[in-house]
């Protein structure tokens, strides 16, 4: 018995999982993994393979989503970044690799949570039952949006949940539309255990988070099962629309420091602290990444006093969605770029291309937080009304049914009344491309629009061509392969029993 | 007769000829039946030596070590046999006078190393034993009348060599006619001319003063010895003081009954550590600009890279004389440990004895680190307008101690021609470390916001259980088998698992006692050896792995829920079937002697293959809360030959000239890597390089050496010139693809392991040499693949340097994956030469005894590579500390 050392510093799971506080406290981490590389400051990461800094979440997936398109381009040449940039990734793409076993960790650590608190302890007060109910609720929910996640940029990841054991048993593949009506059915049934819309603390998923990515879900479906759902993403769309949101009146107060505070918009998202949360991903990153020392006032205006690392900019057609001087448009969703340099001759110049501050660290009143430097306090919107609109609007011209088109019209006028600060920018009719533009001109560097290029057909092939496409200045055909992400080598290599690469990859 | 040799062996408590030294006793050298190497005080390396790994160097076959770099007290890597591990420690366990602890012995201290290189004779040590084991004795005082020796040396150090970078000419060169820079690179060219390395390395002295004294008290033996060293580092700034100190007291009581041994060593080391970033710092700054800045005081009057609005570049890198002289981290050590041994002889049985071994193994460590509020390093750590530079402290502590009890039968049964030595023992080994967590803060002493650790201090403890036996049963003087058993529990594993079985058995035949070579023949000596044993290895295994467990985040990864912010529970990844590794190994010698002994080696093959390996993989993704993870999943093979030859070509009163050879080859193989058995498994990649985040050079696979490289093949030009991204398509395809492209392209350890050393005394003077080669080992040269390219010169508003291999290949971009920068790294080295003069007598004094001695170390060294230095641990050239050359003179005084 000698033999029997226990270490200190940690605690059994009997004991987290015994309080309602402690439990709460795993909670944080279900949720954090989002936010965080690891919990023991900025230079920790709970997955190997990949540089601390890179391994969070928001990082990883605004790369995928956002530098193989129209809108962004990063000029470093880190491994990972240039494949990303051209569309010519492989199986082993350590930014790729990065974000699935992101994703999977997080799925790992929301199972267990579900696992732990089956069973009730006997001293939980009937509060502490009921918050426990919204916990394990919610715990599902922030699964199911990673298995969205990975269901929209891998199709076929593996499948573990609650039942699947913590050791060295390899999980089964399962198929995109399989995972697709798990997902559906996990966030229907967590339905009526979530709090209702806008009950619930901040930061923490209620049942319009619910409703806004079954819309999400739905008005994707067509892609990942090849039946189409607008007629249900009707539906959740108007139930988030119809359950207390509304937009923020100023555009850009949605992506600054004090985002946290009187945010009528936001229904959830991932929260950062410049001096409490701290990593180099997430909006640390978003806004670093977008500005180097000379950009407009430099690093301090933009809240970073001691950052700035030169990295992303705009492709040129999306500055071009506002007009082909969007300087001098009324749409103040345009006012958050900067610069008319908007051809980017060498991929690696950062100072070619339209800078794009969307993000930044500074509070509404212009202050910055305490003790600004690097690290970001803005918090970044998962889910926000806007997208909501833009959802109901699509999928009514799609052909879903429960809505109309003149509803969808003042919807979308809704958006554009916010960014001109009247109606001058109204539209009388909306056809799908103009949705799409408006999708960009509204959600650009929130992670949609390789989605959204997707779902129009556009991403990949000749249909829509645009700067650096597969690696040409001018842009080229890429192959259809694109569309899903390859499954990481190392992965097909660890679970060589059950996992196949997606088609057109090599392993 | 040499005079210096055989005051030396005077010293000693046995007769290096006749016995040596093992596990848990010592035998007649005649008795030996395994694979044991011994090197004693007249072989070792001389010269400016602070550690005894660099006094065995070259010296006997199949003990590799690799200098961990020039840092005073850096120390080295010590391989017995190629590798028994992927991701378990392989260092050889450290036993001093029969107490395992790897604490630091003064080299003036030690009268023997011997090292247990196959598995039988190592496997009495069990489980701490896969990696060798190195047994040092320390010299004895012998009753009589009081003898002191005075060593003192002095040193100088000096760089050999520079890395190749452009010069402040070959950079503007470069720039102004490289198209790849635009007008603002251009711009921010300076006019200075600096080299950058020769601003952060100097000449360095060391002194090294050693006394020792040792007689009798009464009719205790004793022996006090007192050393300090003080080495100062090449980096500027970097400096190590130790004081050690060591005393043995060895009684013998009640008619030699009763044996006390009795050793006590301690040191105290101050250590002001120089900020070695520097060294990467100045192959990576600008040449064009100067170390100073006139005009600014930001930075305490150094150069720094700015933006256009004057802030500091985040992405440049630092100046890198500042980072050394604004950057004082001063470390304090002191360590102690020891060991008595009582061994009682029963009064009414003598061949039995009861002995006991208690041991103790304490230290502490102390430092604070600070930088100056100028400091470029800290200048943007947190806010740069209220928080400037760094004032830390760190400490840590450790408590080892065991207890062993002995039952030890000896035996002469000359009626039938027997011995008999058989052992049981009992021991119990408990380590503990405590490391204290504090804030941080910065240089004026103001607490860093959320620094505050969320615990006080963390605390590590495991401890193992030993039982022990032995029997070696001599016939005939003929024949001798040795068999043993040991059973190791430890509390890193799983009740399940924690215990292990380690046997061993081994023959010895004295052939030459057969009589069938009669006795006038040249041969004077002839056996023949088999052995096969199991070690374990469970270093390199953190404590607690086997649990599941949950850990508080600290104070600067809370998350937000409402207004406030929680401490999130984490769970860690655990393994619950971890279990030993287990390295079976069997081994067959031959040891001759011809011609009075006047040549004389030994010859040993071995296979060595270790089960149950312990190696990082990637899990399959979901199975954990991590994605890699230290498991017990492959196996893999060693097998090779080692040959040691020595020579007395020449033996008369005025002229000694002794020659040493040995030879070690080995290779190592993957077996299995993999739970099940999969053609489409790639390998597990390792290897982590410099210039790419999370990106590996190297690959774990089946059928393969460890730590192959995996590369993409390099396309050339008709002139023999690297094309930039241009790979062979291996597979055919049409795309570059990672694996499905790429190549396992040698590796890193030496097929050929070679020393050579010889001695040559004419009258009093004395010459001696060591060279070292190895043969078939490859590096991969990551300086050159992360600075060889014109990409990283100029980027957002700074300027870099870059290797002069840049010039050639005129890659702009990284091609880091490129079989390019895998060199081979075969080298010869002569370690050391030197020259002694044995003054003698002293005036008229006539029981002293005086010789001056000179000596240079790191004298050349012959390679293809292109590195600063073929010979790094692990095969992947990162900014090194260099090794110096070293000029030293000593004087050697006994009375």
């Amino acid at each position: 018995k000698k033999l029997d050392r226990m270490p200190i510093n940690t605690t059994s799971n009997t004991d987290v999982f015994s309080t309602i506080d402690g439990t709460k406290q795993a909670l944080a981490k279900v949720y954090g993994a989002f936010a965080l590389t690891g919990s023991s400051g900025s230079g920790s990461s709970d997955l190997g393979g990949i540089d601390a800094g890179t391994s969070d979440f928001l990082r990883l997936y605004w790369n995928a989503q956002e530098l193989p398109t129209d809108e962004a381009l990063c000029a470093w040449g880190d491994p990972g970044i240039p494949d990303l940039n051209e569309i010519s990734w492989t199986s082993g793409n350590l930014l790729l690799n990065g974000l699935y076993n992101r994703c999977i960790y997080q799925i790992t650590v929301a199972n267990s949570f579900i696992r732990e608190t089956e069973n009730v302890p006997a001293s939980f007060s009937d509060e502490d039952k009921e918050n426990l109910t919204h916990f394990r609720a919610e715990a599902r929910f922030v699964r199911a949006y990673q298995y969205w996640v990975l269901m929209d940029l891998f199709g076929n990841p593996p499948f573990t949940d609650e039942n699947s054991k913590i050791g060295k048993i390899a999980p089964p593949q399962i198929k995109r539309a399989d995972l697709f009506t798990y997902i559906e059915s996990e966030l229907k049934a967590i339905e009526p255990d979530l709090v209702a819309p806008k009950q619930n603390e901040y930061g923490r998923a209620d049942q319009a988070a619910d409703w806004a990515l079954l819309a999400r879900l739905y008005l994707n479906a067509a892609v990942y099962t090849g039946t189409d759902h607008y007629t249900d993403a009707i539906t959740y769309s108007e139930k988030v629309i119809n359950s207390g949101y509304s937009l923020d009146t100023h555009y850009n107060d949605l992506f600054l420091a004090d985002n946290n505070v009187n945010n009528p918009e936001t229904i959830l998202s991932i929260n950062y602290d410049g001096n409490e949360t701290q990593n180099y991903g997430g909006t640390t990153f978003l806004v670093n990444a977008c500005i180097d020392g000379s950009t407009g006032d430099g690093p301090d205006a933009y809240g970073v006093p001691a950052g700035g690392w030169g990295g992303i900019r705009a492709r040129s057609p999306l500055p071009k969605l506002f007009g082909d001087d969007y300087t001098a448009s009324k749409d103040k969703r345009a006012a958050l770029m900067l610069g008319t340099e908007y051809d980017i001759t060498n991929t690696t110049t950062f100072a070619e291309g339209v800078k794009v501050i969307k993000f930044r660290n500074t509070n509404s009143d212009g202050s910055l937080p305490a003790n600004a430097s690097t690290f970001v306090s803005t918090d970044f919107p998962l889910f926000r009304l806007a997208e909501q609109y833009l959802i109901y609007a699509e999928a009514v011209l799609r052909g879903g049914t429960g809505g109309d088109k003149a509803t969808a019209i003042s919807y979308i006028n809704k958006l554009r009344e916010r960014a001109y600060g009247n109606t001058s920018g109204n539209v009388a009719n909306i056809t799908l491309p103009f949705i799409l533009d408006e999708r960009a001109r509204e959600l650009y560097y929130e992670g949609f629009r390789r989605t959204d290029l997707i779902r129009f057909g556009e991403f990949t092939g000749s249909a829509y061509i645009w700067p650096w496409k597969g690696g040409i200045k001018d842009g080229t055909s890429v192959a259809d392969k694109y569309n899903l992400f390859p499954i990481p080598a190392s992965d097909v290599a660890a679970n060589p029993d059950n996992l196949t690469q997606n088609p057109g990859y090599g392993n | 007769n040499n005079q210096i040799n055989i005051i030396l062996i005077r010293d000693s408590s046995s007769n290096l000829g006749d016995v040596v030294v093992i596990g848990y006793g010592s035998v007649d050298k005649k008795d030996v039946t395994g694979a044991i190497a011994t090197i004693s005080t007249k072989d070792f390396q001389k010269g400016s030596i602070t550690s005894f790994d660099q006094m065995i160097a070259g010296k006997a076959p199949g003990i590799s070590i690799t200098s961990n770099g020039g840092h005073p007290g850096s120390g080295s890597t010590i391989r017995i046999r190629g590798l028994s591990s992927l991701s378990a420690g392989q260092d050889p366990l450290q036993v001093v006078d029969g107490a395992p602890f790897s604490g630091y012995v003064n080299p003036n201290d030690i009268e023997s190393v011997t090292i247990l290189k196959d598995a039988a004779s190592a496997a009495i040590y069990g489980s701490r034993a896969s990696g060798g084991v190195i047994l040092i004795t320390t010299k004895k005082g012998r009753l009589g009348q009081t003898k002191v020796n005075f060593n003192n040396q002095f040193s100088l150090s000096q760089v050999k060599d520079y890395v190749d970078v452009l010069t402040a000419d070959q950079f503007r060169d470069f720039v102004n006619s490289s198209s790849f820079f635009n007008e603002e690179a251009k711009s921010l060219m300076g006019t200075a001319n600096t080299n950058w390395q020769k601003e952060i390395y100097r000449t360095a002295v060391t002194s090294n003063n050693n006394i020792s004294l040792s007689g009798g008290i009464g009719k205790i033996p004793y022996r006090l010895s007192v050393g300090y060293l003080n080495q100062a580092g090449i980096l500027k700034t970097d400096n190590m003081g130790r004081t050690t100190g060591s005393l043995s007291l060895t009684p013998t009581l009640w008619q030699n009954h009763l044996k006390i041994t009795l050793n006590l060593n301690g040191s105290v080391t101050r250590n002001r550590n120089a900020n070695q970033g520097a060294i990467g710092a100045a192959i990576a700054f600008d040449p064009t600009q100067s170390v100073y800045d006139g005009t600014d005081h930001t930075f305490g009057n150094y150069y720094e890279w700015v933006r256009a609005d004057g802030t500091p570049n985040p992405l440049a890198a630092f100046n890198p004389v500042s980072m050394l002289s604004q950057r004082t981290d001063i470390s304090h050590y002191n360590r102690g440990f020891g060991n008595i041994n009582v061994d009682y002889s029963l009064h009414f049985l003598p061949d039995l004895h009861v002995s006991a071994n208690l041991g103790f193994d304490v230290g502490n460590s102390t430092g604070t680190t600070k930088e100056q509020p100028t400091s470029r390093n800290t200048y943007n750590l947190q806010s740069s307008t209220v928080y400037k530079g760094l004032n830390n402290q760190y400490s840590s502590d450790f408590n080892n101690y065991f207890a062993e009890y002995m039952l030890n039968y000896k035996k002469d049964i000359t009626s039938i021609k027997s011995n008999i030595n058989a052992i049981l023992l009992y021991g119990y080994y408990d380590d503990r470390s405590v490391t204290d967590n504090y804030a941080s803060y910065d240089y004026f002493n103001r607490e860093i916001p959320n620094s505050q650790p969320k615990y006080p201090d963390s605390l590590k403890q495991n401890t193992l259980i030993s039982y022990v036996g032995r029997l070696i049963y001599t016939y005939d003087n003929k024949y001798t088998l040795t068999a043993s058993l040991r059973r190791d529990g430890s509390s890193k594993f799983a009740p399940d698992t924690r215990w292990g079985w380690f046997p061993s058995v081994a023959l010895g035949w004295n052939l030459k006692k057969e009589g069938w070579f009669g006795d006038a023949s040249a041969l004077s000596s002839l056996k023949l050896r088999g052995s096969y044993g199991i070690t374990g290895n469970q270093s390199g295994i953190d404590n607690y792995r086997f649990i599941p467990t949950y850990y508080l985040s600290d104070n600067v990864s809370n998350y937000q829920f409402g207004d406030n912010f929680y401490s999130m529970y984490t769970p860690s990844s655990y393994d619950e079937s971890l279990k030993w590794e287990k390295t079976a190994s069997a081994n067959i010698g031959l040891d001759f002697g011809f011609f009075d002994q006047r040549i004389f080696g030994s010859v040993d093959v071995y296979n060595k293959h270790t089960t149950d390996l312990l190696a990082v993989v990637n899990i399959p993704a979901g199975t954990n809360f991590t994605n890699q993870l230290l498991t017990n999943i492959g196996s893999m093979t060693s097998k090779g030959a080692e040959l040691n030859l020595g020579f007395v070509p020449v033996r008369s009163n005025d002229v000694e000239w002794t020659v040493n050879l040995n030879a070690a080859y080995n290779n190592s193989k993957i077996t299995k890597l993999l739970a099940n058995a999969d053609s489409s498994f790639k390998g597990q990649p390792v290897g982590g390089i410099e210039g790419a985040t999370g990106q590996t050079i190297q690959i774990q696979n089946m059928q393969q050496e460890p730590n192959a490289f995996l590369v993409y093949k390099q396309v050339y030009d008709a002139n023999g010139k690297p094309i930039e991204g241009a790979y062979e398509d291996l597979n055919g395809d049409g795309q570059i693809n990672p694996y499905d492209d790429q190549y396992s392209y040698k590796s890193p350890w030496p097929k050929w392991v070679l020393g050579f050393s010889t001695n040559l005394r004419y009258k009093k003077w004395n010459f001696s040499t060591t060279l070292r080669a190895n043969i078939g080992n490859y590096m991969y040269n990551n300086i050159a693949s992360n600075q060889g390219i014109a990409y990283n010169m100029s980027v957002n508003q700074y300027l870099a340097n870059a290797v002069t291999d840049v010039l050639y290949t005129r890659f702009i971009n990284k091609q880091q994956q490129s079989d390019y920068y895998v060199q081979n790294a075969s080298f010869l080295k002569m370690d050391n030469i030197g020259i002694t003069y044995n003054v003698g007598q002293v005036l008229k004094y006539k029981n002293t005894d005086l010789s001056l001695s000179a000596h240079v170390q790191n004298v050349l060294c012959i390679t293809k590579y292109d590195g600063l230095d073929p010979e790094i641990y692990g095969g992947i050239d990162q900014n090194i500390y260099p090794n110096p050359r070293v000029y030293t003179i000593g004087l050697n005084l006994n009375f």
